[in-house]
């Protein structure tokens, strides 16, 4: 995981295709799962998540000389914890319906495994300005794939996108009907299962092939 | 069949590693072990065992299903009839084309489709085309209502296919029985085509227009005349299964035999219901040439009857709701919805089924228990086969783990 001789271009892409966080590290599932079920509410979580991971590894890299390291996991979810609050505030004062719609999944982006993962294994080890872009890399990776995902979901659970229909109601007088799984829990377990074995099988992706086994 | 043969051979090579068309081996094997003999058989003495291959053991069960499923055409046929009050004037022949012209199209939708893709992934990976999804692409139509469009059939059997099986690794890896976890998406996905009374019988237009959910219509006609055909009409369509019925009060036995279920419609199968469920005779014939030919456990199969029995006693035994599921004894619970189809065919598939002789008893008798319980004590679902058949596949593997574990501590060690 260190930087060596990695650009800022390259720190920053990494989060978002090689090393994304949902799809290659497998963290983050649970909010993937509970927040994609409209595109809407999808991309305020993907905003606000790459906002707090971007300047949380921010604040704790320029920290990093001063944390002790019995405490660091203290230290770093109080950054973390404020960041959230402050996110949380702001979407009830801008945005109210949606921060009702997200609810406690806001809040819990504290406990969000990417952000406190990559204050760990990064921004403690590296310098401010990579670890904003490995922060903001992540955080949007994270993003990209949720936006995928609602919109799979949101297109077959409910034929729309956005809130506009996009499936014409034509198609529904012919007999189509919107699939009622994609709209539960296990229906973004499916895609999201679906996308990453897509990208796995784009060629140079995959973990066997990069290892030789 | 001669030609047919120097066709192959003359083919073969292309096929062969290094051919041009090997990429299409998969396919030019399965069209070829179509016609021919496949792989070695015994020729030269001892034979101790013979060559059961996969394409014997999945022919048995076609051979066990074909029953089954000419009965279900008739019977679509037959319910279609009944509700135009028509069925004694109806030949056998007129019936049984207006079912089969309702069942082929799904059971060709799922071949078809079904085919696509074990083809497709079969030329992606390199593998032969195997003949499990023979079985598996008449299984799901057998478990569809009758009324199923085809579109969802389509998207049911490649869901079941390529999540149920292929991403396992194919025939013989897959954890869940593909047939019922393409009906499990069907019913997850689209509820209102496969759950409800409305679904399971083909209804003639003319009198599926008319308001049959138990309202009496006037305005079509006026007149007492309509109301007292619609009044007739009603009990005898209303085109619940049997499973969806039972009050609070009464007595469920009543109850049924007031709609037409008595335990000998639910026996022989003229009743609504999916296509290849509602003959419980036939579908327990099958199950006995299978179990004959020792292709079907009969572990599995005894023992998710022992299940039904003794659960539906214990039920029956304990004060409950009267006019339920809960109190009907043991023959109805065996004889009604799809018990008997799932027990016979799905519960018995060698690949997510357990692999030792306990496990299979265990396995049996779990599916059978929440069958029942299912059906009895959760309002939610009135059918709990092919819920209780994929719970239980989840846990065989479970089952084996233990069963062999208890065998090895059982062992008197050798020193």
């Amino acid at each position: 995981m260190g930087s060596e001789n990695l650009s800022l271009w390259q720190t920053f892409t990494r989060g978002i295709w090689k090393e994304n966080p949902v799809a290659y590290q497998v963290l983050g599932i649970c909010s993937a799962l509970a927040v994609t079920v409209q595109m809407q509410t999808a991309l305020v979580m993907a905003v606000a998540l790459t906002l707090v991971t971007g300047s949380s590894n921010l604040i704790i890299s320029i920290l990093r000389e001063r944390i002790p390291p019995t405490i660091r996991i203290i230290v770093e979810l109080a950054v973390i914890a404020s960041l959230v609050i402050v996110t949380d505030e702001i979407l009830k004062a801008f945005f109210y319906d949606i921060s009702k719609q997200l609810s406690v999944f806001v809040g819990l982006i504290i406990t969000n495994c990417i952000v406190l993962g990559r204050a760990e294994a990064f921004a403690l080890a590296n310098p401010p300005i990579p670890s904003l872009m490995d922060g903001l890399g992540n955080g949007l990776g994270y993003g990209v794939i949720l936006m995928i995902v609602a919109f799979i979901r949101e297109l077959m659970g409910a034929g729309t996108v956005f809130g506009v229909q996009l499936i014409p109601q034509w198609l529904f007088d012919a007999g189509y009907t919107n699939m009622g799984i994609m709209v539960l829990a296990p229906g973004a377990f499916f895609v999201i299962g679906l996308l990453v074995w897509v990208k796995n099988s784009l060629p140079g992706v995959s973990h066997e092939e990069k290892t030789g086994q | 069949m001669k030609t047919l043969k120097t066709l192959f051979e003359k083919l073969d090579p292309h096929f062969r590693s290094g051919g041009a068309l090997f990429r299409f081996f998969g396919i030019y094997q399965a069209t070829r072990t179509f016609f021919f003999l496949p792989s070695p058989v015994n020729r030269s003495a001892p034979h101790v065992r013979d060559h059961l291959d996969v394409k014997r053991f999945m022919s048995f069960v076609i051979l066990a299903l074909i029953p089954v499923t000419l009965f279900g055409m008739y019977n679509v046929g037959y319910q279609y009839y009944s509700a135009l009050s028509g069925v004694d004037d109806a030949g056998f022949f007129q019936i049984f084309s207006r079912g089969a012209s309702q069942v082929l199209p799904i059971i060709l939708v799922s071949y078809g489709v079904g085919f696509f893709w074990e083809i497709l992934f079969a030329t992606i990976r390199g593998h032969e085309v195997t003949e499990g999804l023979l079985v598996t692409g008449l299984l799901f139509p057998l478990t569809l209502p009758p009324t199923i469009p085809l579109w969802q059939v389509a998207a049911g059997i490649s869901f079941g296919i390529v999540i149920g099986k292929e991403i396992f690794g194919g025939t013989g890896r897959n954890l869940l029985n593909p047939a019922l976890t393409a009906r499990a998406f069907i019913f997850f996905s689209y509820p209102a085509s496969i759950s409800g009374n409305g679904v399971w019988m083909v209804m003639p237009p003319e009198v599926s227009s008319m308001d049959i959910t138990g309202g009496v219509q006037t305005e079509a006609l006026g007149g007492i005349q309509m109301n007292v055909l619609n009044e007739a009409h009603m009990d005898a369509m209303s085109g619940a299964t049997a499973l969806a019925l039972g009050q609070d009060t009464g007595y469920i036995e009543a109850t049924l035999e007031q709609a037409g279920f008595t335990l000998k419609t639910l026996f022989f199968g003229l009743h609504p219901g999916s296509i290849g469920e509602t003959s419980t005779l036939l579908c327990f014939l099958g199950a006995i040439f299978l179990m004959f030919t020792r292709v079907a456990s009969y572990r599995i199969i005894l023992g998710g009857v022992a299940g039904v029995v003794a659960t539906s006693l214990i039920l029956n035994l304990l004060p409950g709701p009267q006019g339920t599921w809960f109190a009907a004894g043991p023959l109805y619970h065996l004889c009604s919805g799809g018990f008997a189809l799932g027990i016979s065919y799905m519960a018995t598939d060698p690949v997510s089924a357990p692999g030792t002789d306990v496990g299979r008893w265990i396995y049996g008798f779990l599916i059978g228990f929440l069958t029942v319980l299912i059906r009895a004590v959760n309002p939610a679902y009135v059918e709990g086969v092919m819920l209780a058949i994929l719970f239980m596949n989840l846990f065989s593997p479970f089952i084996d783990h233990v069963t062999v574990k208890v065998m090895v501590s059982k062992r008197i060690p050798n020193v």
